[in-house]
């Protein structure tokens, strides 16, 4: 089958069974797991960005997601202007603080001669001027988090509207990518591996625990939203004529309370799918940008020259390319795609909790996505991002009721019986690993393979 | 001849490099191979140890075809190869890359280690040190020596003497003769053309991986056409 | 004086003894991604998950006996359940290299998508795990706890603080000094050990040699799988086993890995206590050792905690980014298993 139609195909099976989930399940489902297909399109294609055209592995892409969770946090939510009296002045002078201290750091290290009196010097001014900022910090963080710690505690956001985070986390992510490809890039390929693996666990430990910024574990619940509220559309008179209208024939035959009472119900319903409608909405805009500017990257001559890189460093090298620059560029672009992704993601969920940030979720499926579908193959990515959360969502209840009916001949009182019912859910890990492993052995291409270049 | 290599043809998997090329050695004889650039020199060497594909021809050792074997089988067989570049375990002492070398060997193999270091005396002085430590004259005796330690009965050297000084050369080509003299064929690959074909009983010129002359050392240097094209007149 | 050994005892009771027992712990765990570096040349993402699926099974054998009623007098059981787990674990890695890694090494794919192929093989192990022996906690340490119980040394030596050292930290210590001792012993008197060193310092002279690959990547397999059993089992013992910590082990395991410098047995044990003081060092609150050292006058108020232990592992992170920075080698030169 030629690619276009295997895309198709693809695409249209998805099509099928969301229509099927939405008819036998509910609309309401159907729709939330689309949304989340569109939100996982996009962080495959930032990952297929760093994987498809440069060959870089990212491990954490579950804390480019988290920086893009709390950009959309910070953008939305107002702010608080007791916190910033109280400690606002102190974080910002030890922030100041710190990058004087960078800047100190760098310029020494530049211009002192490497032996023991440069080291000694690096280090005392490192750990001088950590002990300085944290007696700066530390009162600071202190007065901001107990300002009304029941209700907010930190310094809260800018109060912009939600959709400017999109484009801010991108850029969060991006200064971040920044930082950990020039330490990693260009040494041993497996060293930005490791790298991204520690930057993400470290990310989320800070999101757990820097309370002033982003309230920890404490949560900031109820975002701004792009889109309209279920109740104030239940109230709306144009909304409810609208899906009077729209349901006129299953409403004509009702007596007038049963027709009340049902038109009640509509509305509900309604409300919750026309607000998932509209996230869709925005979510397949940026899904169709962003694959469009993938798509024409990579024909152009940049995209070219990317893919040279990858497939020649040594040549590309000789030929006067600047592979390490030319991956750093490409590192930083992707990040800042899976931060837009993960700023979505937090601005569809309404609240930032960073404890739900787990690696399983926000790395490896991701990576299944983009094996699966198709590494280096932009559309190849999208087409897997829908086809594994779809199968990672069904999954969960297919794999509880095959195991509950799986194991009914062991008796209801068994023990084995229970501890396995009760593990099902892992099974999905052990099943999307092997996923993993198959399609990389055996159809390295994925769904859509990269075309080849002979042309 | 002991080890026949007839008519190779073959490459890297690409285009064919050796277009039907023949070279042998007999027991206690040198054979060297020398050519120009890109002639596909190294090439054939590796063709007879069994490390490319060869798509037609035949190697046969002491009448035994091999052109199957893996090069561990050949190996095992008697076959000592001593490639050009990363020829030493850099990383371990000189007496331990004189171990590996003897790693197929069950027997006891001091005796063996023995006469290499009467061979290469300055072997058994610095034998507890790290070969990558050795000076490059004295990695090539490493090399080799590690070569001989499964008393080979073919003796494959790939350009021994390159990067190393004139002196160090004259040095390691007596070396190389003494060892002709306890009856191993060697076979080598020389870009110093001129002072391995003087002690070469047999000579390869090869170009284009097609053989262009083959003669005895002697009357290859004395060739006027071979001088003039191959050893710089 | 009283005031000066106070402060001592302290500090080794919640610095140095806790650091050494961690550090080893690491290191025997670093050497596992070494020894694998150096011979199958990727980094081993699944080595967190291996040394979890390896107590798991140490912990299933320790539950056995002890439903048989065996037990190691005031020594864990799961000492005794040791080698059965090691050789499970080892089954499992070898099945591991023969469905995953092997087609790999015969296209000799480049080194990152070993690394990929073995953050597969992590989800895989870490699903395993959790289905057979669920995510939670499990304590599988019995016997004697303490050799030296805090309150009797505190009687003993008329001191205000008390030095405890747990059973599972001298284990730990003795059980690595065997473990590393043995496997310096194999790596440069035996015929294989040698021969591992060679395949890793030059693998095509190794095949020339006639060192078989297989064999070498089999037992470098076998190894790397009984380091990690032992590492887990310690460190199960001494903290508590639970798959998501062993999974998080692997950042610390690998900045001990290239502190020390990637391919360096030796380097790797160094890594490992470099990591664990200072993780140990930087997390340690103060406050109490500045008490006993300073005049009464200058006690410290705060808690003098460098970084808070939520933060520990940003303490090998941010290692293993100077290490990346000043030095990518490691401290240790050379490229040598």
């Amino acid at each position: 089958m030629s690619n276009a139609l295997r895309a198709m195909t693809g695409f249209g099976i998805i099509g099928i069974l969301l229509i099927g989930v939405g008819m036998f399940q509910s609309w309401n489902v159907a729709l939330a797991i689309f949304n989340l297909c569109l939100i996982s399109g996009v962080m495959a294609l930032g990952v297929n960005i760093q994987w498809g055209y440069a060959g870089l592995f990212n491990v954490g892409i579950m804390g480019f997601a988290a920086v893009g969770g709390v950009a959309a946090m910070l953008t939305s939510q107002p702010i608080i202007y007791s916190a910033w009296q109280a400690g606002g002045t102190g974080i910002l002078v030890s922030l100041v603080m710190v990058l004087i201290l960078a800047a100190a750091m760098i310029f020494l290290s530049r211009k002192m001669r490497a032996g023991w009196a440069k080291n000694i010097v690096m280090v005392a001014l490192a750990v001088g001027g950590y002990i300085t900022i944290r007696n700066v910090f530390d009162p600071a963080v202190l007065a901001i988090e107990s300002d009304n710690p029941a209700k907010s505690g930190y310094l809260g956001g800018l109060g912009l509207p939600i959709l400017f985070s999109w484009l801010i986390g991108g850029v969060f992510a991006a200064g971040v990518a920044w930082i950990i490809g020039k330490i990693a890039l260009g040494l041993r390929s497996d060293y930005l591996a490791i790298a991204t693996l520690g930057i993400s666990e470290i990310l989320i430990a800070m999101m757990k625990n820097e309370d002033w910024l982003t309230r920890g574990v404490k949560n900031v619940t109820g975002l701004e939203r792009p889109v309209p509220y279920e109740l104030s559309l239940q109230e709306s008179p144009r909304f409810i004529s609208w899906v009077e209208w729209f349901n006129s024939s299953s409403l004509s035959g009702l007596s007038d309370d049963a027709r009340a009472e049902r038109l009640r119900q509509l509305v509900v319903e309604g409300s919750s799918i026309f607000v998932k409608l509209c996230y869709s909405g925005l979510f397949l805009s940026v899904l169709l940008i962003v694959l469009a500017l993938c798509v024409l990257a990579l024909a152009s001559p940049w995209g070219r020259m990317v893919r040279a890189i990858r497939d020649n460093e040594i040549s590309a090298a000789a030929m006067g390319k600047n592979v390490t620059r030319r991956h750093l560029q490409i590192f930083v672009l992707g990040s800042a795609v899976v931060g837009i992704a993960g700023a979505m993601l937090t601005t569809l969920d309404g609240q930032f909790t960073p404890s739900t940030y787990q690696p399983l979720r926000y790395t490896f499926l991701i990576w299944v996505m983009v094996i699966v579908g198709g590494s280096g193959n932009n559309l190849g990515s999208v087409l897997g991002a829908f086809i594994i959360w779809f199968v990672w969502i069904e999954a969960e209840p297919a794999g509880n009721w095959l195991m509950e009916n799986g194991t009914a001949w062991l008796g209801d009182d068994s023990g084995l019986r229970a501890h396995l019912v009760d593990s099902a859910q892992h099974m999905r890990l052990m099943i999307l690993g092997l996923v993993m492993l198959l399609v990389m052995r055996y159809s390295p291409g994925g769904i859509l393979p990269e075309r080849t270049r002979q042309n | 001849m002991y080890l026949e290599a007839e008519n190779l043809i073959g490459g890297y998997g690409g285009a064919d490099i050796l277009k039907g090329c023949s070279l042998g050695v007999e027991k206690g004889e040198i054979a060297v191979i020398v050519g120009p650039n890109g002639a596909g020199k190294s090439t054939a060497m590796k063709a007879m140890l069994g490390m490319l594909d060869i798509r037609e021809g035949s190697v046969v050792l002491n009448g035994e075809d091999i052109t199957r074997l893996s090069p561990q089988d050949r190996i095992a067989k008697g076959v000592a190869f001593v490639p050009q570049t990363a020829n030493v375990f850099t990383g371990m002492s000189v007496e331990e890359n004189l171990e590996m070398g003897a790693f197929l060997r069950t027997d006891d193999f001091t005796g063996t280690m023995e006469e290499i270091y009467t061979l290469f005396p300055i072997l058994k002085e610095k034998r507890r040190q790290m070969a990558g430590e050795l000076s490059g004259g004295q990695r090539q005796q490493v090399a080799v020596g590690r070569a001989l330690m499964t008393q080979p009965s073919v003796l494959m050297l790939d350009e021994p003497t390159a990067g190393v000084s004139p002196i160090v050369m004259d040095e390691l080509f007596d070396r190389i003769l003494e060892i002709r003299e306890t009856g191993v064929a060697i076979l080598m690959v020389e870009q110093n053309a001129r002072q391995a074909l003087n002690i070469a009983d047999r000579g390869y010129v090869l170009v284009t991986g097609e053989n262009r002359f083959t003669d005895t050392g002697e009357a290859l240097l004395a060739d006027p056409e071979v001088r003039k094209s191959f050893l710089g007149g | 004086m009283i005031d000066f050994l106070n402060a001592f005892v302290l500090f080794s009771n919640f610095v140095l003894v806790p650091g050494i027992a961690y550090g080893a712990q690491l290191a025997l765990g670093a050497l596992g991604i070494t020894l694998l570096y150096s011979i199958l040349r990727f980094a081993n993402f699944a080595h967190g998950d291996l040394m979890a699926f390896g107590t798991m099974a140490v912990i299933l054998f320790t539950w056995l006996f002890q439903s048989w009623g065996i037990s190691f007098g005031p020594l864990p059981t799961a000492l005794l359940a040791l080698p059965f787990g090691i050789a499970i674990t080892a089954i499992l890695v070898l099945l591991t290299d023969r469905f995953v890694y092997r087609h790999y090494r015969e296209i000799k794919a480049v080194p990152i998508r070993m690394v990929m192929a073995s953050v597969g093989v992590m989800f895989l192990m870490n699903g395993l795990v959790r289905f057979i022996i669920g995510p939670n906690d499990q304590n599988f340490m019995d016997g004697e706890r303490f050799i030296i119980k805090a309150r009797a040394f505190k009687n003993a030596t008329g001191l205000n603080e008390g030095l405890a050292l747990k059973s599972s930290q001298a284990l730990t210590i003795i059980v690595a000094i065997i473990l590393v001792s043995a496997l310096f012993w194999f790596l440069n008197r035996t015929r294989t050990g040698k021969s591992m060193r060679a395949f890793s310092d030059n693998e095509d002279l190794a095949l020339l040699s006639g060192i078989s690959p297989q064999k070498v990547v089999t037992v470098t397999w076998i190894i790397a799988a009984a380091l990690a059993t032992v590492a887990g089992v310690l460190y199960g013992l001494d903290k508590s086993f639970k798959p998501f910590t062993y999974f998080q082990l692997l950042l610390p395991m690998f900045a001990a890995a290239i502190v020390g410098g990637v391919g360096h047995p030796v380097g790797a044990i160094l890594g490992g206590f470099v990591v664990a003081f200072s993780e140990v060092t930087v997390t340690y609150a103060y406050k109490k050792l500045f008490t006993y050292l300073l005049p009464a006058d200058y006690a410290p108020e705060g808690l003098l905690q460098l970084l808070s232990t939520d933060y520990k592992f940003a303490v090998s992170f941010i290692i293993l980014v100077v290490v990346l920075l000043v030095r990518p080698t490691g401290l240790l030169k050379g490229k040598v298993i």
